[in-house]
């Protein structure tokens, strides 16, 4: 066979070359710096940049960060332990005021011997959210706690008689009665009125008057904590998980309304719904505190941190209904057909087809707008409850630690921080999840 | 051919309001509006026998009666005699101020920093990421205290900067002083100025202003003929006449030929006795608010142009590149297009939070609506059902327009689908 190659050419190679290891600055630690920060000049000067900031920021931050003060009684103690061990005019943090403040950062000017309840209450919180945010990991035997939690946490953090939880849980166990026993004489509309009718009437007239009589028969109860002393972390997490958790079915109805056709349950939720997203919550909290009880009949004088809770669900619950529309927007319409040609009604349709589907499609969104009212709670320091921004100006208006700026902001930060982002993450972790199920 | 069933036929029983599908609606929408109104009557009843306990009869009289109060940050002439209304006139323009300086801010600083998110590099990727994580995840109440915190501790009293070997010296050539009390800029003067124009005998409006934004205006219109005619030749003959310069050129000369005209020049903040004159003096409170709503806002904007750029396919980068379009006009006619349909309405809605979130001005003394309005008004006059309510409407209609806005937008950019 005569090659026209082997004619011309002296030598041609018949086997394939080894392979030959990259060069040493292609691979390893330097082919990745080369790679990733050094790839240009662009890229070179952004790096260099960018290390000069992260410099700058730790040269001022970590020095300041690191200093022996955590013993200090007050501002002044401080300034001396920094004056004796460092050079003059040092700026050095004053870690004293967290040592001595950061249960009151926490728990406000909640009884100290009656710390537990709280604690209590945050554990059940957990146990009792585990069925809903890990839904596949958890026995649904939690399920209980879930439901029975929204009675029990206002008992352990207020305290007083047992029976009054029990008096409320006995209006929702006389609906389930009314709905059970009349529901197949009378239809599902008008046994499902007259339940919610039993229900409000045994709230409003029935429920304390029996609690009354049933402690003083069998006295129970946590001794009363006042709304006063409730203050710190606590009252942030309180008023968020209060108000997100009523703001949900409130949400789920609005979102409904909105969607619906009659046009006068949609007119009336359109405008709710816009009026409070178009307002700011700071506004929503004065009328809590100053317009509230002028609204309701002449005497009534309640609670100004139920007054807040109220506020934040109605604020909550506006911007619970537009994520929950959102999620009913992206179900297909084939689900909506689908259910109608089984022959459901609508409610049984939305139950059973629908909202399933839509909730889990909003949860991450639902998460987000938790964060968002989780760090508005601080704006009820302006109308002066004691929430860990209102309690920081207190610390600082006592004469030890009069002075105080950035330890108690970067700690309260610090504080928000953990739960916010841990939560953001949740929501990504929860995105991911519901992406790969629907593929 | 008589049709098999005719409902109107059927006699109408009271019953079938609950169970005919066709007037169940009726009653559930009569059933939830005289809900509704009962509620609403409700409210009303007790509102009006509460304000009679007190001896109060709701009116917006007190609005024309002197407000009594000073003002330290005010756009436009205003004394502690003015009456309550004009008071939250100022109010109403100083809100307006920082939400729209905060909003151009975020939105530079969102861009920037959501880009450089996306970047290749490493370290500046993981920089931003830490960058937003951190200014989204703690309450902006905080970062604008803290802000003020900062501007308060750091920065040098004005006494810092006088005597012959000062501590402190002013900043950009002498000619911007940062104090703790706030920041002294340069003021634009004009020598040959044409006065104040009286709009409605309620505030003065700079004539000067006035005129350099119609040059202003009227440069920019050339500029778009201009444009246009470049369009119609480059339709007629495929051939781009450059333009550029041209319209920069009409843009820019107006302007300058009327500063000469007007014979502009800047006034330096000077020291005298114990603080600064002159130059436009803009307290702490404005500052701080207005960093710290435009970096927590920027953290937001970055996430939203990120996913934004993200959401533009690459084959799309590719299908313009195919069709040989250079870099740049890939860029301008095929992915920017995009991306601000998936940018534009979520940006909007941070525009919103924003101004809504400036109403936390109180925090730090800066006299916005909720300051003026429903701060100092309602405890002076006592007045909670009117200022709140007068307030709220007011942020209502801030809102509803910023929403109108979008919403034009959105219909505009909206993909047709066939």
């Amino acid at each position: 066979m005569s090659d026209p190659k082997k004619a011309s050419v002296a030598y041609v190679r018949q086997t394939i070359l080894p392979e030959q290891a990259p060069p040493g600055t292609a691979i390893g630690m330097i082919g990745w710096i080369r790679a990733n920060l050094f790839s240009g000049w662009f890229n070179t000067v952004l790096t260099l940049l960018s290390i000069l900031a992260i410099y700058g920021l730790l040269s001022v931050i970590l020095p300041w960060l690191f200093s022996p003060t955590w013993g200090a009684q007050s501002l002044d103690e401080c300034r001396e332990i920094i004056a004796a061990t460092f050079a003059e005019g040092t700026s050095k943090a004053c870690w004293g005021v967290i040592r001595d403040r950061w249960i009151q950062l926490l728990f406000g000017f909640y009884p100290s011997e009656m710390y537990w309840r709280p604690i209590l209450a945050f554990i059940l919180l957990g146990v009792a959210l585990a069925p809903i945010l890990f839904s596949e990991r958890t026995p649904r035997k939690f399920l209980v706690v879930t439901a029975l939690y929204p009675f029990v946490m206002p008992w352990l953090l207020w305290g007083g008689s047992i029976w009054v939880p029990v008096a409320v849980m006995a209006g929702f166990a006389l609906a389930y009665a009314v709905l059970k026993y009349t529901g197949p004489r009378m239809g599902t509309l008008s046994s499902t009125l007259l339940a919610v009718a039993v229900a409000l009437i045994w709230w409003l007239f029935l429920a304390m008057p029996v609690a009354g009589l049933v402690q003083s028969a069998i006295p129970l109860g946590l001794t009363p904590v006042v709304s006063r002393d409730f203050g710190g972390m606590m009252l942030s997490i309180i008023i968020g998980v209060v108000a997100i958790g009523f703001s949900l079915p409130i949400g789920i109805v609005l979102a409904l309304g909105r969607k619906s056709d009659l046009l006068i349950v949609k007119a009336l939720c359109v405008g709710f719904i816009e009026f409070i997203r178009g307002v700011p919550l700071i506004t929503l909290l004065f009328v809590a505190s100053v317009l509230l009880n002028i609204f309701l009949p002449p005497g009534t004088d309640f609670d100004i941190i139920l007054r807040v809770i109220i506020m934040a669900t109605v604020f909550a619950s506006a911007y619970v209904a537009e994520v929950i529309r959102g999620g009913l927007a992206a179900l297909p319409a084939g689900q909506y057909e689908a259910a109608d040609a089984l022959g459901l009604d609508y409610w049984r349709a939305q139950r059973l087809v629908i909202m399933p589907q839509a909730l889990k499609i909003s949860i991450p969104g639902i998460v987000s707008t938790f964060i968002g009212l989780f760090k508005d709670t601080t704006l009820v320091s302006i109308i002066g409850l004691l929430d860990p921004l209102g309690l920081s100006n207190a610390i600082r208006a006592d004469s030890d630690w009069n002075g105080i700026v950035w330890e108690l902001y970067s700690f309260i930060a610090l504080m928000f921080f953990v739960f916010c982002f841990s939560m953001s993450r949740y929501s990504m972790y929860l995105e991911r999840k519901l992406q790969t199920e629907t593929r | 051919m008589a049709s098999h069933t005719d409902p109107s036929k059927e006699s109408f029983r009271p019953s079938m309001l609950i169970y005919d599908t066709r007037y169940r609606g009726m009653t559930i929408q009569i059933v939830a509006l005289i809900g509704f109104l009962t509620l609403l009557g409700w409210i009303i009843n007790n509102t009006a026998q509460n304000l009679a306990d007190l001896g109060m009869r709701p009116s917006f009289g007190f609005l024309m009666e002197p407000a009594g109060y000073d003002i330290n940050q005010t756009l436009i002439e205003y004394q502690n005699q003015d009456s309550h209304l004009r008071a939250a006139f100022i109010g109403l323009l100083n809100t307006l101020l920082v939400a729209v300086m905060g909003c151009a801010t975020a939105t530079i600083l969102g861009v920037l920093i959501g880009i450089l998110r996306l970047s290749k590099n490493w370290l500046v990727g993981r920089l931003m990421t830490v960058y937003v994580e951190t200014f989204r995840n703690v309450p902006v109440l905080l970062w604008i205290v803290f802000t003020m915190a900062i501007l308060i501790e750091t920065f040098p009293p004005p006494s810092a900067f006088r005597g012959d070997d000062p501590e402190a010296t002013m900043a950009v050539f002498n000619s911007v002083a940062i104090t703790n009390r706030g920041v002294y800029v340069p003021e634009p003067l004009f020598t040959r100025g044409l006065g104040d124009l009286s709009v409605f005998g309620l505030f003065q409006i700079s004539i000067d202003l006035i005129v350099i934004l119609a040059a202003l205006f009227a440069g920019i219109w050339a500029a778009r003929k201009v444009r246009q005619r470049a369009d119609r030749i480059q339709n007629a003959t495929g051939v781009r006449p450059t333009t550029w310069h041209f319209a920069l050129g009409l843009i820019v000369l107006p302007v300058l030929i009327v500063l000469v005209a007007l014979g502009f020049h800047f006034g330096y903040p000077a020291l005298q006795g114990f603080n600064f004159q002159g130059g436009i003096y803009m307290r702490n409170s404005l500052i701080a608010l207005w960093l710290a709503l435009s970096i927590y806002t920027s953290a937001f904007v970055a996430e939203i142009v990120r996913a934004g750029i993200l959401a533009v396919s690459h084959g799309q980068t590719e299908a313009a590149s195919a069709l040989g379009l250079r870099p740049n006009r890939v860029m301008s006619l095929v992915i920017l297009p995009q991306a601000l349909r998936v940018i534009v309405p979520p940006l909007i809605s941070q525009y919103l939070n924003l101004t809504k979130n400036s109403s936390l001005a109180i925090a730090v003394g800066y006299m916005d609506i909720t300051g003026t309005l429903m701060g100092i008004t309602l405890n002076q006059t006592g007045r909670a059902l009117e200022t709140l309510l007068l307030g709220m409407l007011i942020y209502l209609a801030i809102s509803l327009s910023i929403s109108a806005v979008m919403n034009w937008y959105n219909n505009r950019v909206k993909l047709v689908e066939r």
